[in-house]
């Protein structure tokens, strides 16, 4: 190594993790300043590759960074001050974690020699963030920090995603080192996680398939964090066997919603075709999904005739819920892949023209059925409007959490993967807004909706002020019903109708509070205006709060009432006081 | 069944339990402990008993011994969420994939006179019980053997005078030449 070469390694710790981002291809990241972080916003100022966009709250910083990651399948990077900012950030982590999103988070800690005295700021904040991250370190050594930092990256972006945080005290970041470039010896030794799927497991898996007479296929997130092979390869596995398919709502755009095989979303809030296909099956297909509670219903009646095929890059996900019959750990591209190449030398389409005859005899139910209104909104309708104004255009669609999440993804058809981020594992009220902000900043040109509730946008409205001043366009569409609507939903049906704290009292004007932030305004409260309003909507180049009034108490449906197995769901049609009461029969709640 | 209205399924699992060591060899590093205790407490494991040291200091590794209870499912859960965390190498369950030998070690102090000292020397002896202290009035015993061996000597030295007892936990080993 030449003496020039060795000088221009020799950097302080601040330096090292602008290099490092740098290194990493990293172009944006989200942040807020702070005592602990100074050292780093002071190299920040001092370059132009990395663009830092400052949030109004640490919280709002994570999201941003979800929704960055979930829109490029690039992981997203926060950056915190010690103390309130890192705990402001276990919001955003617990949800990365639940959804397997790439995060790296750096924070700033008080300096090495305070660490454990209750100084000013000080937080155990690796502590504290353990239990909410794939991994994180305490660099207490600047020449520790280049290895730490590429193999943080590395740790969020392999495997089973997820996210990270480096905590990297003040004294360090002044500190002078020497940097070096990602290398493969940054990684534990500790860490390997598995790709390739074993090849018996899959020859089972194809024998499986081709001798189904009631085959499905149930993808999730893995697929779409996999990347954009293993999307085509799902795509090519349901073209090439037949076989019907349904998603996660973490897994939704993988097989696009227009497709021919495509049976809508499952699980509680799923149609009913894809929950009876679930139930009645004789050979499943899980690709990519955990089996979670929202999902199976009651486990031990779910799908009780099939023999189940799992995929998962995460063993501890295998036989978590559900036993399984054939498990193939590895990424899901890779075993896709695998499974396509056995069954065309070996197998033949399943004949499954019977099956097909059963699922139209199911979807002629027409679970998703709502009766329109001329007088008042009907949200579904809203969402079908929205969706029919920006079909192809490009866009990208976040959402906040409770009743129109579940509308959003039951009525708004998701064509491509990456295009739709919402929070599904922690389910964190306050997430679309920020999300948003973060898939606009990696796709400046593009339309970027949040599907939002009145009462979730409240919780990180702040982030307005960031649209605002990086004038990034993002659209918040507040389906509002002026309740917790889904939080009403369940205290209707399971708590006598006692809506205790779930009405939206003392709701601001949202107009006004757009042009508070110096964005757009708009309100439509009858059906005869919508379509206008939101083509006004998508035309302004400008951050749009669009307060759309819709029904009060609309309720979602279908739904699978707690306790009961797939083919136990209560249909719109049959959603009259009585047939809910008898669903919902029982005492209180103790969960 | 008869499932109060919930959000949440509410499920009784009548699978019975068993009782599982597991060796577990991790990068020495800070808080990989703290990792491990954590995701018991997280997740609602059962401990019995933990020991951990290093025990190749050059490579910085340490091994922690577990013994858990749980039903299969559980104990499954349990080993592959170790495996996944970052600087574990290795999780090997001593008692389903090999045959092996557990041991433990306890100080025994026991306090008494007259019959009671002289039949407490006695059953040490019969235990391979080593005298590490003594005085007029006490012995402090030191016992090393598998957990039941080590439970039934204290159970015997209760009504002689037991004063207290400290015990490392269970560590263990597969028989044969191999290594994990
Ligand atoms: C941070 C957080 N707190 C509480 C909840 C519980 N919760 C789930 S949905 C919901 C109501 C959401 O209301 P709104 O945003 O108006 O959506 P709607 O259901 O009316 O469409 C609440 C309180 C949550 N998911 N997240
Ligand atoms: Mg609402």
């Amino acid at each position: 190594m030449s003496d020039k070469s060795h000088d221009s390694n020799q950097m302080t710790g601040a330096a090292m993790i602008v290099r490092a981002l740098i290194d990493h291809g990293v172009t944006d990241i989200f942040g807020y300043p702070g005592g602990a972080v100074l050292p780093i916003y002071d190299e920040i100022f001092q370059q132009s590759e990395v663009q830092h966009i400052l949030v109004r709250h640490e919280q709002g910083a994570g999201h941003a960074a979800e929704g960055y990651a979930r829109s490029t399948g690039k992981p997203g990077v926060a950056l915190v001050t010690s103390g309130p900012g890192a705990t402001n950030m276990v919001t955003p982590l617990t949800d990365a974690l639940m959804d397997s999103i790439p995060l790296v988070c750096i924070s700033g800690q008080v300096p090495t020699h305070l660490i454990g005295n209750d100084a000013f700021q000080e937080c155990d904040t690796v502590g504290i963030t353990r239990p909410c991250t794939k991994h994180n370190w305490l660099v207490r050594d600047v020449n520790d920090l280049a290895k730490v930092l590429h193999e943080a990256f590395y740790v969020a972006t392999t495997g089973r995603p997820g996210p990270v945080l480096v905590d990297v005290p003040k004294d360090v970041q002044f500190a002078t080192g020497t940097y070096h470039p990602p290398r493969k010896s940054d990684v534990h030794r500790s860490y390997a996680p598995r790709v390739k799927g074993d090849a018996t497991q899959i020859r089972k898996a194809v024998s499986l398939l081709a001798s189904a007479k009631r085959p499905v296929i149930y993808s999730g997130g893995g697929v779409i964090n996999s990347g954009p092979e293993a999307t085509k390869l799902l795509r090519e596995l349901v073209e090439v066997t037949g076989i019907p398919i349904t998603s996660t709502l973490m897994g939704l755009g993988a097989y696009p919603a227009s497709g021919k095989n495509w049976l809508g979303m499952l699980g509680m809030h799923g149609t009913y075709e894809a929950n009876m296909t679930m139930h009645d099956c004789d050979v499943m297909l899980c690709v990519g999904a955990r089996f979670d509670d929202r999902i199976t219903g009651r486990v031990d009646a779910f799908s009780p005739g099939s023999k189940k095929i799992h995929i998962d890059i995460d063993p501890s996900s295998i036989n978590k819920n559900i036993r399984v019959d054939v498990p193939i750990i590895g990424d899901c591209g890779n075993v896709l892949g695998d499974i396509l190449q056995v069954f065309k030398a070996e197998a033949k389409k399943p004949d499954i023209k019977a099956w097909w005859q059963q699922i139209a005899q199911w979807r002629a139910r027409n679970s998703l059925y709502y009766k329109k209104s001329n007088d008042v909104i009907l949200p579904q309708h809203a969402i079908q409007s929205l969706f029919e104004a920006t079909r192809g255009k490009d866009t990208y669609i976040t959402t906040e959490v409770g009743q129109h999440q579940m509308w959003a993804a039951q009525f708004y058809g998701f064509e491509e993967p990456h295009r739709w981020m919402t929070s599904g594992g922690l389910g964190t009220m306050g997430y679309g807004l920020p999300a948003a902000v973060g898939v606009q900043v990696a796709h400046p040109d593009s339309l970027v909706i949040d599907i939002a509730g009145d009462a979730s946008v409240q919780m990180t409205i702040q982030e307005m002020s960031t649209a605002v001043q990086y004038e990034l366009p993002i659209k918040i569409f507040i389906l509002n019903n002026q309740y917790m609507g889904m939080v009403r939903q369940w205290q209707q049906l399971l708590h006598g109708n006692r809506l205790s704290h779930s009405y939206s009292e003392a709701l601001p004007d949202f107009v006004k509070l757009a042009e508070a932030y110096g964005a757009v305004g708009l309100q439509v409260t009858k059906p005869a205006d919508l379509d206008g309003a939101i083509k006004e909507m998508i035309a302004v180049k400008r951050p749009v709060l669009f307060d759309c009034r819709v029904a009060a108490l609309e309720n979602c449906f279908p739904m699978i009432p707690s306790g009961k197995a797939h083919n136990e769901m209560l249909l719109p049609e049959q959603a009259n006081d009585e047939a809910t009461a008898k669903a919902f029969a029982g005492g209180k709640a103790l969960v | 069944m008869n499932q109060p209205a919930s959000a949440y399924f509410i499920e009784e699992r009548h699978d019975p339990n068993e009782t599982h060591t597991l060796a577990v060899l991790v990068q020495n590093e800070p808080g990989v402990l703290a990792r491990v205790i954590g995701l018991f407490s997280g997740r609602g494991y059962n401990i019995e008993s933990l020991t951990v040291s290093e025990t190749e200091a050059q490579k910085h590794l340490s091994r922690i011994t577990i013994v858990t209870t749980g039903t299969p499912m559980v104990i499954a859960q349990i080993k592959h969420q170790l495996d996944r965390m970052v600087p574990v190498y290795q999780v090997v369950d001593m008692t389903q994939t090999r045959r092996s030998i557990e041991r433990e070690l306890a100080m025994v102090k026991v306090r008494g006179q007259g019959e009671h000292r002289v039949e407490s020397l006695r059953l040490a002896d019969a235990f391979r019980a080593r005298v590490i202290d003594a005085t007029t009035e006490s012995f402090v015993f030191e016992i090393t053997g598998n957990t039941d061996k080590i439970n039934q000597f204290i159970d015997l030295m209760r009504p002689l005078g037991l004063v207290e007892v400290s015990r490392t936990g269970v560590a263990a080993i597969g028989r044969g030449p191999e290594g994990m």
